[in-house]
């Protein structure tokens, strides 16, 4: 193996020690996850005053808009991952790439959730075949479709591979969702938020969305880690280290 | 208790702000469950594994004499 990879990164690619790894982490990250989602909430409820236009109706935001960004992240994620796994079939990545799919349909699904609800009381309608909410809903079934696909197949890892290649042809979609505002006249508005330029949103409004993203970076951090860590003990169901925290946990 | 009222009414978008709280809340709970439950019946299901393992190895070697010769 190449040299220029540290050392700590491949134990940490061993099953057992990422196992221990993950349950170190995820306290921290969850709760790390609650800390910055009251403190997003309190600002985003109590602090933050009412839209001149929307009311209260727009506090929706401090939801909808990091769920949106989380969808997603975690689907880049996972077509890194599943790259790293069908390129040099590490085991972890695998892990990694397929057990992101759950927690990113449960963001996409509550993007497309709250977005109704907003969407009801501001354009009139529940849904409408947007390019942004279209693309959206696309990406919900291509992270249904990978979970579907992994699950297909008796052999795990020969699911893992199939459902990997989906993961990376549907990356495709993920700019698309992204300037889907851009590059259709939609329904729905372009982005508030830039990263490299002029946001369309006052500070008292911002911080709490940031925050709210934070909390949600976190939250995958934190859902992954334990995700992970149940799989890789069916994974590995037969080796020594998975029968001694079996028999560790009997009581 | 005012405030409160005047909090929990949003504005009169209560009905569409507070369920899209609860869906987001929900739906990150159960997220976070499944895996808590995944992982204590894979391990209650490999403690049986190797307890149904133990009790064959002991059986063998107690039967081992009685066996008739493998030809």
């Amino acid at each position: 193996m190449s040299t220029w990879i540290p050392l700590w990164l491949h134990r940490l690619g061993s099953p057992p020690t990422f196992y221990a790894f993950a349950g170190r982490l995820r306290p921290w990250a969850i709760g790390l996850a609650l800390l910055l989602g009251i403190v997003a909430l309190y600002g985003g409820l109590v602090l933050a005053p009412p839209d001149r236009y929307q009311g209260d109706d727009y506090r929706i935001i401090f939801i909808h808009v990091p769920s949106a960004w989380m969808s997603l992240f975690i689907y880049a994620v996972m077509g890194v991952a599943s790259f790293v796994a069908l390129v040099w079939r590490i085991k972890l990545a695998e892990v990694v790439a397929m057990e992101s799919a759950p927690v990113g349909a449960a963001f996409t699904f509550i993007t497309l959730a709250t977005g109704s609800l907003w969407g009801e009381r501001m354009w009139g309608t529940w849904w409408t075949w947007d390019a942004r909410l279209t693309s959206e809903l696309v990406l919900l079934f291509l992270y249904l479709g990978v979970i579907g696909l992994y699950h297909a197949f008796e052999d795990r890892r020969q699911g893992a591979r199939a459902a990997g290649f989906l993961a990376i042809v549907g990356v495709v979609n993920v700019p698309i969702v992204h300037f889907s505002v851009k590059w259709w006249n939609t329904l729905h508005q372009g982005s508030t938020v830039n990263l490299f330029g002029q946001s369309h949103i006052a500070g008292d409004m911002l911080w709490p969305l940031l925050t709210m993203m934070l909390a949600t970076k976190c939250y995958y951090v934190a859902s992954l880690c334990g995700r992970a860590r149940a799989d890789l003990l069916a994974l590995e169901g037969g080796k020594d280290w998975v029968r001694r925290i079996a028999a560790g946990e009997a009581r | 208790m005012s405030g409160l009222r005047d909090f929990l009414a949003m504005g009169g978008y209560a009905a569409y702000v507070w369920p899209a709280y609860a869906v987001f809340f929900l739906v990150l709970a159960a997220d976070w469950l499944a895996p808590a439950l995944r992982r204590r019946r894979l391990l209650r299901e490999l403690r049986g594994r190797i307890a149904r393992q133990e009790a064959r190895e002991r059986r063998g070697t107690d039967a081992s004499t009685s066996l008739p010769p493998a030809t």
